[in-house]
């Protein structure tokens, strides 16, 4: 049979989890990990990072919208998918995803937004005119008390909100890895390491996204780079990257060295199917490379246009480096016969439901919200001015 | 359109299932049958199983199943005894047509291994299922409500033994159901009905008069990967340590 290897069991010939749930799991991750970095300055006090903080936070919002869309075009019935909410199996591992998702997007993701917003979304609502008037009137929420003890009850609670986003952030993303990491089936996913594994990478490609497009944004507009504050989160990446690639050298350690059943053929499969996706995508292009470049701009004193660029390459092929690591979790997984017999081969589709050009408009729509967002929520300083200033208005 | 013996021969097996099955009327008409009296297993002697396909064949007619997926089907293992932990696997077109004449000068061993759903008592697939359309009988079989399944594919993932697929029309998870539409009559399943040496075997482990007490008692029997603790229903007799 063509692009079978082996034995497979006749119905592992065809893949079922495609390039969408690849997606899926990169999705939320830059979400939990953009999430993280907004919190650095508002918990942790980093103030270096201030200026990507609001950007933050609408990037986490943007991709948090799209997150569930994978899902919903990859499910042969998605009209039955609000069932996962009416008769969640209380068993499976994938039934509170809704929930979860839920949470961290009203009672986290878009509550903290709004209460940072809420002056400026009232200010506006009182400014502009038209249409735009009356949008920024419906986001008031009927909330349009801007009195320095009501702003200030405001960031008192958006700290709080940002100290129950953190845990629920490392739900998030670690709740994804766990629904890979408890099929015992599967002995690619079965893993504890799993949903750790999962938070660090996201962490390290929610912190990469947030630097390249803070970059790519700033010089867009035409605005000078803020290098204290890219510095800083370089730094962040380089320290999350490392835990992370740890991390995953210590699974590859346990599995190289355990080598239990699953083994030769896993093992076959990494150099052969996967060779190009795992070892040269993932590994030497996405992790070794810019982990390379952030350890040299930590060590030696470079120009900041030099900086500027390592950081921008570095966090490029990070952000490679992540998807890849998702496509060799999801596809790499199903490659395998769970007989450790054989190989099948995923045939990705093109114009499909499943195919290329969906997956290609999801990883683009974000960015499209992200825009949206951005006009509607300006998230830079000087167009706002900061919270303190503002109160002092 | 002429039919040839060998034709004729296939589809006789498949023939005799339908007309039981039309014999056996609907569900609705099994009134006096009481799941909580009832633990639904298999069992399979490899030893007798030559390999004919009957039982794919029987299945595929009694369960419309689609082309290209299979509820059951059959697998022919060549051990050779210089690579025992590797052993070659062949299943083509899941068995269904029989299997290629092996040499006699071939080194090794042959034997035939018939796979199916083994419906466990603690089912990695009904564990994942998002809203519950998988789910255990009172009498032991895995069934798939297809009128609720969101065909998420998570049960297929979670099913180590490669039993369920998507069903590429309905697009929702499909497999075997133990028959369960004749077994509540009183019948057997289509591929025990249809194997011409007994090597499958339908038993009710609750049935204290059922054969399968005996046999488990006086043989050597295994289930597949019993290290993954799934509480797998289907006993082979005489299982090679090759078998995957």
């Amino acid at each position: 049979m063509s692009g079978v290897e082996g034995y497979m069991y006749p119905n592992e010939i065809t893949l079922y989890w495609s390039i969408l749930i690849v997606l899926y799991p990169y999705i939320t991750g830059l979400v939990a990990g953009a999430f993280i970095l907004a919190s650095l300055e508002r918990i942790f006090h980093v103030e270096a990072v201030k200026p990507t903080y609001r950007l933050a936070l609408l990037t986490a919002l943007s991709f948090l919208l799209v997150a569930p869309l994978p899902l919903q075009f990859h499910l042969g019935h998605p009209e039955r998918s609000f069932e996962m909410y009416f008769t969640p199996h209380d068993t499976s591992a994938m039934a509170m995803f809704g929930y979860v998702y839920l949470w961290y997007l009203m009672a986290v993701l878009v509550f903290e937004i709004w209460l940072d917003y809420r002056r400026d979304i009232v200010l506006r609502s009182q400014r502009r005119k038209g249409m735009l008037r009356w949008i920024y009137k419906i986001m008031t929420l009927g909330s349009s008390n801007i009195s320095v003890r009501s702003l200030h009850i405001d960031e008192r609670v958006g700290w709080v909100v940002t100290l129950i986003g953190i845990p629920s952030a490392f739900l998030l993303h670690g709740y994804v890895g766990f629904i890979f990491g408890s099929v015992k089936a599967n002995p690619w996913w079965s893993s504890p390491m799993m949903p750790v594994v999962f938070i660090f990478s996201a962490m390290v490609s929610g912190i990469a996204c947030v630097m390249v497009l803070y970059m790519a944004v700033t010089r867009l507009r035409r605005k000078t780079i803020d290098m204290q504050c890219v510095d800083t989160i370089a730094r962040y990446l380089f320290y999350t990257f490392i835990i992370d690639f740890s991390l995953e050298m210590l699974d590859l350690a346990h599995r190289v060295y355990e080598a239990d059943e699953s083994f030769r053929s896993l093992d076959f499969m990494v150099h052969t199917k996967l060779f190009f996706s795992q070892i040269v995508l993932q590994i030497y292009v996405g992790t070794l490379v810019p982990l390379l470049l952030l350890a040299i701009t930590q060590v030696t004193k470079l120009p900041e246009i030099v900086r500027k660029r390592l950081y921008a390459i570095a966090g490029g092929l990070t952000l490679i480096g992540i998807f890849a690591m998702r496509w060799n979790v999801v596809i790499g997984g199903q490659l395998f016969s769970k007989s450790f017999l054989g190989y099948t081969t995923y045939k990705m589709a093109l114009a499909t439901r499943e195919g290329l050009l969906m997956s290609i408009a999801l990883t683009l729509l974000p960015l499209g919200i992200l825009w949206v967002l951005v006009k509607l929520l300006p998230p830079w300083p000087e167009e706002n001015g900061t919270k303190a200033a503002g109160m002092s208005i | 359109m002429t039919i040839s013996r060998r034709h004729l021969l296939i589809m006789l097996p498949a023939a005799a299932v339908a007309w039981k099955y039309v014999l056996a009327g609907t569900p609705e008409s099994a009134p006096n049958y009481r799941k909580s009296e009832h633990w639904w297993s298999m069992l399979i002697d490899i030893p007798e199983c030559i390999g004919c396909g009957n039982c794919v064949r029987a299945c595929q007619a009694e369960n419309d199943v689609p082309d290209g997926f299979f509820r059951t089907w059959v697998e022919m293992y060549h051990v050779s005894d210089e690579n025992m932990v590797n052993p070659v696997v062949i299943s083509p077109d899941g068995g269904k047509e029989g299997f290629p004449a092996v040499a006699k000068e071939d080194e090794g061993k042959y034997f035939f291994v018939p796979k199916l759903c083994n419906h466990c008592a603690d089912s990695p697939c009904t564990q994942v299922c998002p809203v519950g359309a998988t789910f255990i009988t009172p009498d032991g079989v895995v069934l798939i409500d297809q009128t609720y399944c969101l065909g998420c594919a998570y049960c297929v993932q979670a099913c180590p033994y490669g039993c369920r697929y998507i069903h590429p029309e309905k697009k929702v998870a499909d497999k075997c159901t133990l028959c369960y539409h004749r077994i509540t009559k009183g019948l057997t399943t289509a591929c025990c009905e249809s194997c011409p040496t007994g090597a499958r075997q339908l038993a009710d482990l609750k049935n204290p008069n059922d054969p399968i007490h005996e046999f488990l008692k006086t043989h050597s029997v295994q289930v597949l990967k019993p290290q993954l603790a799934t509480g797998a229903k289907v006993f082979y007799n005489a299982l090679d340590g090759s078998v995957r």
